[in-house]
């Protein structure tokens, strides 16, 4: 699953370079310019890949060790 | 009411932005009510901060007058590009530093008991040094933009009181002189934090992107409506977009390599050590989620009506003033006092909910990291330490007022040199983290080549004067930002040096790596 993530965050990287919309003046809705529509879906392309992340990537020794962190807390 | 009535725009706009900052006050106290009286409750809340306020608070702390007037000043001089520059790059790096960094860094935090980096970096890197050579770096880096939040501050008030006071003398045109209002800023940010510590900065941020969010959507579609002068929203939209310059709705002009190496600059959150204070606030490693999450989505909703208000700047008349001033004097020409006054308080909303953090972690590093680092700490009560914390909050907002009398820079080309040296030190936490191999003579001449190359970029752009600075290594036709050469730099003498001295012992390497 790891090598899932590297590669949807390296897309997203890739992706983010468009050079192919470096010029084009067309407008989204009539009044937003394409180039900034693209990017506003890079950031939620964003938000979708870190939510796999963390719902299918998510170290599970972290909550374990939450778990003894927490423990010698109260021990503590 | 026969006063309120006689009021003035500028003065009505000042008199909310003093409810505003009366509010914020209030907030402060009460979050001082529930103070524990301890320093681990003064300088992380007690690791008290679930996901929605871990949220708010991490996103209000990077979100700074870089976020709301740097963005849209920017956008008003090069157009929309803006945003994939620095927003949508921001939302995945950012992210990926809180997955591959925040978490990690917190759970050593609360397995070791740490509060700042130094103490990290100490134990990993066994190294007594790398805390005496990081502390001025790190205050070193964290004043301007310290600096950046309260210029921006004073600034913002001045153009939001213009005519409010024309018999007081104060300035030629009756506004609150810019020194003035950074001294108001700075005297109500350093009283919450102060009184109400971690929890009450906590509390504050999330109410105060709470409101910056809030009102900077109001202020887009208020803006839209003034500027496009259409029957419905959508046709005031494509009006003022109509009226935009071609050249500021496409990167036309702008380098396609300077593009892609703007990448590096959002790494710098890596080694924010406000950032870094606020991770060590969290209840629980899930807390993180929320935040990853949802940050480039939040970078989203705040930085897209920022840049379309910029480059609807354009298609204004605009008299000669700094980029920086575009979004205040937009929100005070084009809107009515009232709603003026309310928006610019989202405006100083964003500025203080990012020097709050700040001012706190100083006093964390100098606390924790020099006084009860070279102290018996053990000699000292929990209230002296906290006193101390305080102490030094007030001597670095003094001695950040006092630097931000010294003249103008540009909001946006400030950010960029601070976040351009936090990022060449990106390297060095993340090997601390994931690569065993590294020692503390590597980290040492890492953080030394980064301060090198840093300070001979930063003196070869005139100190900053230089807005357009770039490197060109493979000729004019393709420039790079300076921190691509500060991060090359840090990572080969990390790198090489760690190479060829000895790996660090066993001992330290069981305690931050699974066999």
């Amino acid at each position: 699953m790891r090598l899932v993530i590297i590669l949807m965050v390296l897309s997203l990287l890739v992706l983010h370079q468009d050079f192919w919309n470096w010029n084009r003046e067309e407008l989204s809705f009539g009044f937003l310019p394409i180039g900034l529509t693209y990017h506003i879906g890079i950031s939620l392309g964003a938000a979708f890949v870190w939510w796999f992340a963390c719902t299918f990537a998510w170290p599970p020794e972290i909550d374990t060790a939450d778990e003894q962190a927490s423990e010698s807390g109260e021990q503590a | 009411m026969n006063y309120l009535l006689a009021m003035n725009d500028g003065q009505i706009r000042f008199s909310i932005i003093l409810v505003y900052l009366g509010l914020l006050l209030g907030l402060g106290f009460f979050a001082s009510r529930l103070f524990r009286g301890t320093k681990d409750d003064y300088l992380l809340a007690s690791h008290s901060i679930g996901p929605f306020l871990l949220l708010m608070s991490m996103f209000g702390t990077t979100m700074t007058a870089f976020a709301l007037v740097g963005s849209s000043g920017e956008a008003f001089k090069k157009g929309i590009g803006v945003y994939g520059m620095l927003a949508s790059s921001s939302g995945i790096i950012h992210s990926l530093c809180f997955f591959l960094i925040g978490v990690k860094i917190y759970r050593f935090g609360r397995k070791h008991g740490y509060s700042t980096q130094i103490q990290f970096f100490r134990d990993r890197l066994e190294s007594d040094l790398i805390g005496l050579i990081l502390f001025p770096i790190l205050v070193g880096l964290i004043i301007p933009y310290l600096l950046i939040g309260v210029m921006a501050g004073g600034g913002v008030i001045a153009v939001l009181t213009e005519g409010a006071f024309p018999n007081l003398g104060l300035s030629e045109n009756g506004s609150i002189p810019p020194q003035y209002g950074s001294l108001l800023i700075c005297g109500v940010v350093l009283i919450y934090v102060f009184f109400g510590g971690m929890r009450g900065t906590a509390w504050a941020n999330a109410f105060q992107t709470t409101v910056f969010m809030g009102l900077g959507v109001v202020t887009f579609v208020m803006l839209a409506n003034r500027l496009g002068e259409g029957q419905t929203l959508l046709e005031s939209l494509k009006n003022v977009t109509a009226k935009v310059p071609s050249s500021k709705l496409t990167r036309a002009g702008m380098s396609q390599t300077l593009f892609l190496s703007y990448m590096c600059i959002p790494l710098s959150v890596a080694m924010f050590p406000h950032l870094f204070q606020h991770w060590l606030t969290a209840k629980s490693s899930a807390s993180f989620k929320v935040p990853v999450i949802c940050h480039p989505i939040f970078i989203m909703i705040v930085w897209v009506p920022c840049v379309l208000i910029g480059v609807w700047g354009t298609t204004v008349d605009l008299p000669d003033i700094r980029p920086n001033d575009v979004l205040p004097y937009l929100v005070n020409n084009e809107i009515g006092a009232f709603m003026g006054g309310l928006l610019s308080a989202g405006i100083l909303a964003a500025i203080m909910s990012s020097l709050d953090s700040q001012f706190l972690c100083i006093g964390s590093i100098f606390t924790n990291d020099i006084v009860l680092h070279y102290l018996d700490e053990s000699k000292i009560s929990e209230k002296r330490q906290v006193w101390i914390a305080r102490i030094f909050v007030i001597l670095i907002v003094g001695i950040t007022y006092v630097l931000s009398l010294q003249g103008y820079r540009s909001v946006f080309t400030m950010a960029v040199w601070c976040f351009s040296g936090f990022a060449g030190l990106f390297p060095i936490v993340f090997a601390a983290l994931y690569w065993k191999r590294l020692t503390a003579a590597g980290a040492l001449s890492g953080t030394l080549a980064m301060v090198g190359s840093w300070l001979y970029l930063f003196q070869q752009s005139g100190y900053g004067a230089n807005t357009e600075f770039a490197l060109s290594p493979f000729g004019s036709e393709y420039p790079l930002m300076p921190v691509v050469a500060i991060i090359l730099c840090s990572t080969v003498a990390m790198l090489v040096t760690s190479f060829i001295t000895p790996p660090p012992s066993q001992k330290t390497l069981d305690k931050f790596f699974r066999s």
